[in-house]
């Protein structure tokens, strides 16, 4: 094992990707001598030149329908939207295009793309560039989502997307880039569609993805000195969601609180919240709790910020309420 | 090269075939046997087969709504776009994707789609695998005036400019958006092919009505484009004498203009400009009628069919392997 950045985890993942397959190439802006707005491309265009790493202008709708129909024809795109916020821009290929082709031309053609994109607030990024917009994919048949935790994670799931015949939704994220982590030595691959228990516990389950996932794990051992065992389940995958794992966990604790980063109405943890209702009420002590983004534009002030996001303490009271639950 | 006797005699078949078709699927809309709506391309039967014959069957092609002249003219299979149409397992797309879904990679159609400019950016990215794949095809791109006021088209004339991608993009410029005439909806007096200056791309707008001059122009374009000379751009201007879809009631036109480009209904037209070429009056009409039997025919034939089942309604959203080419 050893210790990387998730940025530098992404990286990695792409540079192994594209040295070993020649249909993989990127699409993005900026990503040539700047190396992506995250530094995430880093030394990759000069390594496999201009006709591997396709720099764009700024046209995310078109990029985007670039990327499918270069899928189309054989090739493994990796498209790059610089910010989450900015696939409003892409939607209409990704839903009415990548998502749907295969099914809707007869299975004649795959398409084999993956969407990257960092969602999420950095901390005064302001309305338009700190969006977690999962719920906007998570209901588009045909494409798949994902939206790593750690650096480990991070690398397996965009070698194991890049390699899906389908398209893939890869949600990174912006604070994350900058956390450590360990990852294996040597090339490997991790499954598209599996949660990961990441903290095991007796008392409440936390399920949270992406940037959440560190501040549910911080909660966890802030609370346990406290006596309070918390299971802490990254669902890693958000369609499809691994509801194997996700109802293993609830049937050990009985308890459950959701956590996002995206607006609570509509969103994941409403979704995982319903298919426990539906499938799990025998086993619940208490009701879910959802924690998340209230629904309120994110503002730009530091200050106004930590109203509108969820904050460790919003999951701490949580803890607390659901405790209560007699 | 020149055309010779069987070649437009060919064409002339072709095109009778897509007027059929379209003529028919009126017809099965009255009677209830098609559910949804088509766009129909009656009147603009010279544009799709001057371009899709004017270049090779290898290269490929990218759709949009107004799509079954483009798929006829490619020599589809025509019971199975019929069976589509109607929804049939048969189908291309065992009724999945219907006339603005419609696809098939045997023959180097990527599909029709349902997005105004949708076509666009996706025929360009297969024009990027093209070149990435150094392949010596070309990609053509149909779309309409309407959709030459997407973003979409100005973004990727943009890309494919500069990246000098093999692809072709033709504007069959009907003169109406659904029912937005050119005038109210492209900048600067209704021409579409203006604007690839704005991108250096070399562009020309011809009568879309001459079959032989669309194929000869198109032609030489996708001699130029395969050789590495980057996009060019074909505006072709046609008229649908029709709705936008299936049988509206065009209050957004005069009868009279209607009347006046009857006269030019290439339809009308091409058959005198056969007999002036030497052609006899019973190859035209053999032409005629062998086209029109094949749509009765694969209409009859398509009508027998089953719809798919659940299975085929429910499977396939994902992909177990990569299919593509």
């Amino acid at each position: 094992m050893r210790e990387v950045f998730y940025s530098k985890a992404v990286n990695e993942a792409l540079d192994e990707e594209l040295s070993r397959d020649s249909s993989v190439i990127m699409i993005g802006e900026d990503i040539g001598c700047y190396g992506g707005a995250f530094g995430v491309s880093k030394g990759l265009w000069e390594k496999y030149g201009a006709e591997r790493i396709w720099e764009t202008p700024i046209s995310e709708g078109s990029i985007t329908g670039i990327a499918v129909g270069a899928a189309m024809m054989g090739m493994k795109p990796v498209l790059e939207i610089m910010f989450m916020d900015f696939v409003a821009l892409a939607l209409d290929q990704m839903m009415n295009s990548a998502g749907k082709l295969h099914y809707m031309y007869g299975e004649q053609v795959t398409v084999p793309m993956v969407l990257r994109t960092p969602g999420g607030a950095k901390g005064g990024y302001g309305p338009s560039h700190s969006q977690m917009l999962s719920n906007l994919f998570v209901g588009i048949p045909g494409l798949k989502v994902v939206a790593p935790s750690t650096p480990k994670q991070v690398k397996g799931l965009l070698k194991s997307a890049i390699r899906d015949p389908n398209p893939v939704v890869f949600i990174e994220n912006k604070r994350l880039y900058p956390q450590k982590g360990e990852i294996p030595e040597g090339e490997y691959l991790l499954p598209l569609d599996k949660a990961e228990v990441l903290s095991e516990g007796t008392d409440i389950t936390l399920i949270s993805y992406s940037s959440m996932t560190p501040v549910c794990l911080a909660v966890k051992n802030a609370l346990q000195p406290h006596g309070i065992n918390l299971e802490v389940v990254d669902l890693v995958s958000l369609q499809p969601l691994d509801t194997d794992t996700i109802f293993a966990s609830v049937r050990k604790t009985g308890r459950v609180i959701i956590v996002e980063e995206a607006c609570l109405t509509g969103g994941v943890a409403g979704e995982v919240s319903a298919l426990i209702a539906e499938h799990c009420l025998d086993s619940l002590e208490a009701p879910v709790i959802r924690v998340g983004a209230a629904d309120a534009p994110i503002p730009s002030s530091l200050d106004l910020e930590k109203f509108v996001l969820p904050q460790a303490d919003d999951i701490v009271q949580a803890v607390k309420r659901i405790r209560e639950w007699a | 090269m020149q055309l010779s006797t069987d070649q437009l005699l060919d064409f002339y078949h072709l095109m009778v075939k897509i007027r059929s078709f379209e003529e028919t699927l009126g017809s099965l809309f009255s009677k209830g046997l098609l559910g949804g709506t088509s766009h129909f391309c009656i009147g603009q039967e010279a544009s799709a087969v001057g371009v899709v014959q004017g270049v090779r069957d290898t290269d490929w092609l990218v759709s949009n709504h107004r799509g079954h002249g483009h798929l006829l003219a490619r020599r589809l299979n025509v019971y199975r776009v019929m069976a589509e149409l109607l929804g049939r397992e048969t189908g291309y797309c065992f009724g999945r994707g219907g006339s603005q879904h419609m696809c098939s990679m045997d023959e180097h159609f990527l599909g029709t789609n349902g997005i105004t400019g949708g076509g666009i950016p996706i025929a360009a990215g297969a024009a990027l695998a093209l070149k990435c794949q150094k392949s010596d095809s070309i990609v053509v791109v149909f779309f309409g005036d309407g959709a030459s006021n997407q973003g979409t088209f100005h973004e990727t004339l943009n890309i494919a400019s500069l990246w000098k991608l093999p692809i072709m993009f033709v504007c069959e410029n009907n003169l109406y958006g659904m029912s937005n005439p050119v005038k109210r909806s492209v900048a600067g007096g209704g021409k579409v092919a203006p604007r690839a200056a704005g991108y250096a791309i070399p562009a020309q707008t011809l009568e879309g009505r001459d079959v032989e001059l669309v194929w000869k122009t198109t032609r030489e374009a996708a001699e130029r484009i395969r050789n590495g000379g980057g996009p060019e751009l074909l505006e072709l201007m046609t008229y649908r004498l029709c709705g936008h879809s299936k049988s509206e009631p065009r209050v957004y036109r005069t009868r009279e203009e209607e009347d006046q480009m009857a006269k030019l209904d290439p339809l009308a037209t091409f058959p005198k400009r056969l007999l002036e070429l030497g052609c006899t009056q019973e190859q035209i009409d053999d032409a005629a009628n062998s086209a029109r039997k094949m749509v009765e025919d694969a209409t009859q034939k398509a009508l027998q069919d089953e719809p798919g089942d659940r299975h085929v309604a429910l499977s396939g959203v994902f992909a177990e392997e990569e299919v593509s080419k």
